[in-house]
């Protein structure tokens, strides 16, 4: 019955599991009976999850299960399409986002998001492209150097840009811009942070230094992954949840701790998927 | 898994109907309130009240939104509020024109306007004698011989502006924006003065056409120029990574991909010209008769027909024709752009 690929089971087993709510984070996010439609089409049904504040969790499934529109739902960026409807609640700190009278651009302050494609904006510099949350979203702070200089700490990119501040974003590697692209989602502070695929489009180099920077940031703020690549999974989630469609509404199959997932998982679809033999 | 039953979509994000009756309410009471300002001030007439209406209701928004949530979703709403300032500036005089010409020229259509031309019958007839039949097909045949020339001929510019970027593309670029400004009689005097009279000596449909050729190309080339642009670089390098040579990567992935935008490229050329009349006055002649050959002989036009029918007939039988005429010719502009609209979207999606 054990199946499962050793090493993926073994790089799971090997990290250390952070404790939720050890840092202080607030109560995190969680989901409960969340159904998404485009237009007709019934896309995702009833997902309930828990993300606990300070931990990394990962969303995987193959291609079309509805992950991305998940993840989409937890900051209300699903309704910019016109055709969107949803159903069931998402709180954050115990309160729903979708409630009437909610102020949509708080939740996305709090609750930022890294997208596939690096995005840096074109007319900016990178000093400015990190510190653009603040104008857009009105935001006073008064040490902008320290913040600028901590936000590219973080996201592991300040040795490498520390002299070109001043150049524009487009002049940096795929990699450069996904780590500029963090640190401008970190300098307005969110406490969750939710990243679809961002290591889809970056070399092995790359990738690793954002996995890295992903371990650095999970001390301070609640982290939402969706990847393809399970090995990442393994790598840096504590939490996993996998998603699937049988041609209907994609649902969320199973979720457990990482560890779990990889080496004895509940469902055989689970098993099946991460061993390879599907997907 | 015990599947629950699935709950109804919904749209929390939606404005709710009761913002909406907080809202429209709020707007009524600003035309309250521009009324009696209207009423009890200086401030008078339709201006000052549309002025005054637009004052508060936008004021009353601000403060709703700015009691309701903050400052900054306050500003959200008066940027709002601007916007649909203007977009209703923008659309009364457009509603204004099209409303005028309706009611005006709806007195000037009959049956017989389109089968009959104006030989048998004077400007100042009733109106249901005579017609604009030869002015209709005329206009047709100009614009149409004029696009039939100048598409092509804009598209290879736009292609060798984006595609094939050699080195005389920036002053190609200069001078099409240039162009672009030319005045239209300039444009029919040229033709007049390097075709109609040292070679051809004759006004025609032709060289209408050709007139407005040269008002023509700069537009199309400029909007296709725009259109093409926004094809992404992945797109041309994936047609020649197939073993495509430029050519054929152009003809079968890029200018496919724009094709709606080449769309929008010929209604803006053709809507810079089909209204076009001292071009028209000057090298096609202006007939009264039917002409459908366009390499001889005089060709009428709708603007031609309207110009004249106002300049020359003073009666208001002739007034009615003119208003009917850009009827017909508001009719036939709004008809075509939905055509291509239609046409261009149809295979897209």
């Amino acid at each position: 019955m054990q199946t499962t690929p050793s090493s993926l089971a073994s790089v799971a087993g090997n990290r250390t599991q952070r404790v939720p709510g050890t840092n202080l984070l607030g109560t995190g996010l969680e989901t409960r009976g969340v159904h998404a439609w485009f237009g007709k089409k019934h896309v995702l049904s009833d997902v309930s999850l828990d993300f606990a504040a300070g931990t990394v969790t990962a969303l995987i499934g193959p291609s079309g299960c509805g992950k991305s529109t998940f993840i989409r739902t937890l900051n209300r960026m699903h309704e910019f399409i016109p055709t969107a409807a949803l159903a069931g609640q998402v709180l954050l700190d115990g309160k729903d986002i979708y409630e009437s009278g909610t102020d949509v651009t708080k939740i996305r302050l709090r609750v930022g998001m890294v997208f596939q494609k690096p995005n840096p904006f074109p007319s900016m510099t990178i000093g400015e492209n990190v510190l653009s949350g603040l104008k857009l979203a009105q935001l006073k702070r008064s040490n902008t150097d320290d913040l600028l200089e901590s936000c590219l700490v973080r996201a592991g990119l300040w040795s490498e840009v520390k002299d070109r501040l001043g150049e524009h974003g487009g002049a940096l590697s795929g990699g450069q811009q996904q780590r500029l692209c963090i640190a401008r989602a970190l300098a307005v502070e969110p406490q969750v942070l939710l990243m679809d695929e961002p290591c889809s489009a970056l070399d092995p180099g790359s990738t690793f230094r954002i996995e890295e920077t992903i371990s650095e940031l999970a001390k301070t703020m609640t982290i939402v992954i969706v990847t393809h690549n399970m090995q990442q999974a393994a790598r840096v989630s504590d939490y996993t949840a996998f998603f699937l469609s049988d041609g209907g509404p994609g649902v969320m199959v199973e979720t457990a701790p990482t560890n779990k997932i990889f080496s004895s998982p509940e469902d055989q679809r689970t098993e099946d998927y991460v061993t390879g033999r599907f997907g | 898994m015990t599947q629950s039953a699935i709950p109804t979509p919904q749209t929390p994000w939606a404005v709710s109907p009761q913002q909406r009756i907080a809202t429209g309410s709020l707007i009524a009471l600003g035309a309250i309130l521009a009324g009696i300002v209207v009423k009890t001030t200086g401030l008078s007439g339709k201006l000052g009240f549309a002025v005054s209406f637009f004052f508060f209701a936008a004021l009353l928004i601000f403060i709703q939104q700015l009691r309701l949530r903050d400052l900054a979703a306050a500003k959200d709403s008066l940027l709002n509020s601007f916007a649909l300032l203007g977009i209703t500036l923008t659309l009364i005089p457009i509603a204004s024109i099209v409303s005028t010409v309706v009611i005006r020229g709806y007195g000037g259509i009959s049956f017989g306007i389109f089968t009959e031309d104006m030989t048998q019958a004077s400007v100042n007839d009733p109106v249901d004698s005579g017609g604009l039949l030869h002015a209709l097909l005329g206009t047709l045949i100009i614009v149409g011989v004029a696009l039939i020339i100048s598409f092509p001929i804009g598209l290879l510019t736009a292609l060798y502006l984006t595609e094939i970027r050699g080195t005389l593309t920036r002053p190609i670029k200069f001078l099409v924006q240039a162009m672009s400004g030319v005045p239209s009689i300039v444009a029919g005097l040229f033709i007049l003065s390097i075709l109609i009279i040292p070679v051809t000596q004759e006004q025609t449909g032709l060289m209408a056409s050709l007139a407005l050729c040269i008002l023509m190309i700069p537009t199309i080339a400029r909007t296709a120029e725009e259109m093409l642009l926004l094809i992404p670089n992945e797109l041309r390098e994936a047609g020649v990574a197939l073993g495509a040579t430029q050519w054929r990567a152009v003809a079968g992935v890029v200018v496919p991909a724009a094709r709606s935008g080449l769309v929008t490229a010929i209604i803006l050329g053709v809507a810079r010209v089909i209204g076009e009349t001292a071009p028209l006055l000057l090298v096609s002649g202006g007939a009264d008769a039917l002409n459908l050959n366009p390499t001889s002989g005089a060709m009428g036009s709708l603007p031609f027909y309207i110009w004249k029918a106002f300049l020359t007939g003073g009666t208001q039988e002739a007034y009615a024709r003119a208003w009917g005429g850009m009827l017909v010719l508001l009719v036939l502009i709004v008809s075509l752009f939905v055509l291509a609209r239609y046409f261009s979207g149809r295979r897209v999606n």
